[in-house]
């Protein structure tokens, strides 16, 4: 810990291109706020071209996975934790141990990409379309400023710079809520910014107490809870794990979730279940796990069984809904709980399951909400009993529908299918009867999501086309096939090469696993 | 007994400060023209900050009892952070008065001059090496303060209010009782222990130990006063609410920021932690709690800085070892504080007061820039990104309790945090609130709105105090290890 030289590499174009990850978004919405309201349309085709330069940035860094393997010179024997493709590090703010310390490596890697792609799809979507309630300019602005604070989660190799980034996403997605949302946009904004504050304040006193025990906020020093007393451990553990919780979601604390979600406007909602709640299960596999692992393994078997509840509440909830939006939301809610339940067996199967869900959730849950999002634009509503017969209406976006539908309820050659399959696996490999009950359970939810997509793909598909849903137009956009072909190619290609997402993973995650040990 | 030596560079700050006081009476008297004195004022001020940068903080000190070790006057880092702080604020609480005093609300060349001596005796607090320098500094502060709050004049055909006489007999009444208050606890610890120099405050021993501790509890109570500490802080929010807009400015950042060093000054010294952390948790429950029912804007604006000052207590309950931290915090914190009371200014008529919350729905629709400002501001007083400079100030203070051991009161500001988001996040969006619906059908809300709420144009010397403190809010934010330096 004493020589940091080892964590500063990677080539320097690498490491510009690393900064530039963060700072072309923060520019971008420099230059969207700074761009006069008359020119609300060419600010929004900035953003997204500002978007799709951070996207092809990202892209840039895959370099840095196939170039630059340092990493393969420590073996799984190596008692030093995998280290990052590239990284960058700077002293920033010394008073208060915080460093500016980024870095990529193969778990946050899929998810940046994940939430560049997001990001660029939102923003083109919003130059076509722009919700009511304020200018297309500032919700563009403010897609790109939650971008940044995303993208800098993801990327922090610093603790208090975590939750910097952390705590940047707070106001401008309550703003998007707020400003961008449905009837009862207010209150859920409130109740979204509120709880996940709880959250963040939480995350922020497991930090300074992680901080002030061991001297230092590097992550990658701290990998493997070096340094940290076993009670340190404990406290600073249970304080991540529900600042996470809340994040995530993780029932019982998912209730601002669904009213979030039901009121936000599309691209709102689809940030929020793509890459947002990602935050939660990320900062989980990389802080929780990583730097407090015997508070992990301590942990473990409460996070286990919370999952599994949250796995079947979901779905139990879910068979009752008759809003759309609110539907998945609640799915939400249920894939959640299968990321939590491979990250709670604390093994290399079950955190690569974990990371493979998170990637899939945010693709085929992005694809549902962009889909919602226009069957609402369309008819206006989103009560189920109003939607039936689409399929006689709008074959072609009632079939996406069901697409999407069926690759969240886990048909295996789609992309739900890997990781909730082997959050289950997880857990009977974990062996005791503990953990194979709480496989066989949420197995149990694995049959009842099947449940519910198929009675809402019944619903909205099947029967005869009610009058609101009958004066639709079947034709689609071109913007819209734009925002949606690439989730859809995602889908299959994750569904059927799983190795896409994994490749990079597997030494970092069977070093975290190890530490676990 | 050889003759005392006067340092007289370290005292060029106040030099300077007391300087600006007398050139503003000059140039009322001589002159006669607001704009002079507008400029003797502006250019004191800057001159005080500067001098206090020249003369530094690690020169010794001056004043000194026989012996050399026991100061009255003792430069220090934190002594030039605070006295260019107060220079600051004076300077850009006159940028958001001028509006008002161009008016005519107040005459122009009192107010500057009340301005004047009340940042002289903030530089003094800072520099203070005893309590009677303390306490005479603290007062000379707040005296003119007084005044200021009842220094409303009306214009023919405004409709005269009582509120700022009733504001500035609250105000005096209370302060009189605690300055008396701390004298006493100050008289009862020198009985005590025959300390009257900050370095040699010791906790009393043997037989007169109690009347020691009375003395010290008796002094921090006073002093809570200032900082409008629960249960000492009833007096606050009429006091703000009554007075004009930029003078509850000032009182919410310099007075505040006065009575934090003084309290600094004993609590380091001293063992006082159990009653400022009693007094900490107690402020910033309280005045979140009573913040979140508030609806006109000054008064949430004065609850909401009695919490924050919560923030500040909760810090200084460490002792010595908290005392940077709680400093940084109320640097952040005053910066903050008059960024919104600014823009508050702004969004009003001059000499208006700070009226409904109501009264500012879709203001920042009207006003971009004003409303930007203000949101910054509210985000920084929750703690949160953009505000970073808030978000550094809240870390601050936790990271130093936990630090210290202090992890339970830590968790109390982290949950006072969220309380006061609740509040901050409602009038933040209220500024960005569609126009009401009227009862009558009109073809375009929006320009009957324009119409009935015309957008009030902000320029010249209130433009720049904006401009500034909302410039210096963004550097705090990126590079706070600025301030840190400074302060050490």
């Amino acid at each position: 810990m004493t020589n940091r030289d080892y964590l500063v590499h990677g080539p320097t174009w690498l490491q510009v291109v690393l900064i530039a990850v963060l700072a072309v978004p923060a520019a971008g919405a420099a230059m969207v706020a700074l761009l006069p309201s008359r020119a609300d349309r060419p600010a929004r085709l900035v953003a997204t071209g500002v978007a799709a330069v951070t996207l092809v940035l990202t892209l840039l860094l895959t370099a840095a996975g196939i170039g630059d393997r340092g990493w393969f010179e420590y073996g799984p024997d190596d008692a030093r934790p995998a280290l990052p493709w590239v990284s960058v590090d700077a002293p920033w703010v010394p008073a208060l141990h915080i460093d500016f310390h980024i870095g990529v490596d193969g778990i946050s890697y899929p998810l940046v990409v994940l939430t560049a792609l997001l990001t660029l799809l939102c923003c083109a979507y919003t130059v076509w379309k722009v919700p009511e309630g304020g200018p297309g300019r500032t919700l563009a602005g403010l897609l790109l400023l939650l971008e940044v604070g995303i993208l800098g989660t993801f990327l922090a190799l610093d603790l208090v710079l975590f939750f910097l980034f952390f705590e940047v996403v707070l106001l401008p997605m309550y703003a998007v809520i707020a400003g961008w949302g449905g009837a009862g946009r207010r209150r859920a904004a409130q109740k979204f910014v509120l709880y996940t504050l709880v959250g963040s304040v939480l995350l922020l006193l497991g930090v300074l107490t992680v901080v002030a025990a061991a001297g230092t906020g590097d992550i990658v020093a701290l990998t493997g809870g070096e340094g940290l007393t076993r009670n340190t451990q404990y406290i600073a553990f249970a304080l991540f794990a529900v600042a996470f919780a809340v994040k995530a979601p993780l029932w019982p604390l998912h209730s601002w979730l669904p009213d979030a979600h039901t009121q936000a406007p599309t691209v709102g909602s689809v940030i929020l279940a793509g890459v947002l709640l990602k935050m939660g299960t990320y900062g989980l596999i990389r802080i929780g796990v990583g730097v407090t692992p015997r508070g992990a393994a301590w942990a473990a078997s409460v996070l286990g069984v919370l999952a599994v509840a949250a796995i079947l509440a979901g779905a139990l909830i879910c068979l009752r809904q008759t809003e759309l939006k609110r539907l998945i939301a609640y799915s939400s809610v249920g894939h959640m709980g299968f990321v939590l339940l491979g990250i709670a067996t604390l093994t290399t199967t079950g955190i690569e399951a974990a990371l493979l869900g998170n990637v899939a959730h945010g693709l085929i849950t992005g694809l549902l909400f962009f889909l919602a999002g226009a069957i609402k634009d369309r008819t206006h509503t989103g009560d189920l009993a109003h939607l039936g017969g689409l399929r006689e209406a709008a074959p072609t976006l009632s079939g996406l529908l069901a697409f999407a539908a069926i690759a969240s309820l886990g048909l295996p050659g789609l992309a739900g299918f890997w990781g909730e399959a082997f959050a289950v696996v997880a857990a009977v490999q974990r062996g005791g009867p503990a953990w194979t009950t709480l496989a066989v359970l949420a197995a149990i939810g694995g049959a009842l999501t099947a449940a519910y997509f198929l009675r809402l793909l019944r619903t909205v598909t099947h029967g005869p086309a009610t009058p609101t849903v009958s004066a639709i137009s079947p034709a689609i956009a071109g913007p819209e096939w734009f925002a949606w072909a690439p989730l859809v190619v995602l889908v299959l290609a994750v569904g059927l090469i799983p190795a896409l997402v994994l490749t990079a993973t597997s030494l970092p995650v069977f070093s975290l696993s190890e530490a676990v040990r | 007994m050889s003759a005392q030596t006067v340092d007289h560079v370290s005292l060029l700050p106040l030099y300077a400060a007391a300087g600006t006081a007398v050139l503003v009476l000059l140039a009322d008297l001589i002159v006669g023209r607001r704009g002079a004195v507008f400029g003797a004022l502006t250019l004191g001020g800057l001159a005080t900050a500067v001098c206090a940068i020249v003369a530094g903080g690690s020169r010794p000190g001056t004043f000194c009892a026989a012996g050399g070790e026991l100061c009255s006057w003792v430069p220090s880092p934190l002594a030039v952070v605070t006295a260019v702080a107060f220079a600051l604020l004076t300077v850009g609480v006159l940028g958001i008065s001028i509006p008002a005093l161009r008016l005519g609300t107040a005459p122009a060349g009192e107010f500057c001059f009340l301005l004047a001596s009340s940042m002289a005796g903030g530089v003094v607090v800072g520099y203070a090496g005893d309590l009677i320098t303390l306490i005479v500094g603290l007062e000379t502060l707040t005296l003119p303060l007084y005044v200021l709050v009842g220094l409303r004049r009306y214009l023919p055909g405004e409709r005269a209010g009582t509120a700022p006489a009733a504001a500035s007999v609250t105000f005096l009444l209370i302060s009189v009782v605690s300055t008396a208050i701390a004298l006493l606890g100050a008289a009862l610890n020198y009985a005590a222990t025959g300390a009257l120099h900050l370095d040699r405050l010791v906790p009393g021993r043997g037989p007169i130990a109690p009347v020691a501790a009375a003395g010290v509890a008796l002094l921090v109570i006073g002093l809570a006063f200032k900082v409008a500490a629960v249960p000492l802080h009833a007096w606050a929010p009429p006091t703000y609410e009554g007075a004009p807009l930029p003078v509850a400015a000032y009182l919410s950042t310099a007075s505040k920021l006065g009575g934090v060093l003084a309290l600094a000054a004993i609590v380091s010294r001293l063992d006082t932690g159990a009653i400022v952390a009693v007094l900490a948790v107690g402020t910033m429950t309280i005045g979140n709690l009573v913040a979140l029912r508030q609806s006109r804007m000054v008064r949430l604006l004065a609850w909401s800085s009695i919490a924050q000052a919560g923030y500040i207590l909760a810090a200084l309950a460490l002792g010595a070892p908290g005392v940077p931290a709680a400093v940084a915090y109320a640097v952040f914190f005053v910066v903050l504080e008059f960024l919104a009371f600014g823009a508050v200014t702004g969004l009003r008529e001059p000499g208006a007061d700070g009226g409904d919350l109501l009264a500012y729905r879709g203001a920042a629709r009207r006003s971009r820039w004003l409303g930007a400002a203000l949101v910054l501001a509210f985000a920084g007083l929750a703690g949160l990104p953009p505000g970073l400079a808030g978000l550094f100030a809240k870390v601050t203070v936790m990271d130093a309790l936990i630090d210290q051991g202090w992890g339970w009161l830590a968790a109390v500001v982290a949950l006072n945090a969220v309380i006061g988001l609740a509040y901050y996040v409602r009038a933040a969006a209220t500024l960005y609130a569609t126009p009401p619906r009227v009862g009558i059908p009109v073809a375009d809300p929006e320009l009957l709105e324009a119409a009935t709420h015309p957008r009030l144009p902000v320029t010249g010397p209130a433009a720049a105090a904006l401009i500034a403190a909302a410039a210096v809010v963004v550097l705090l934010g990126f590079a706070p290890q600025l301030l840190f330096d400074a302060l050490t």
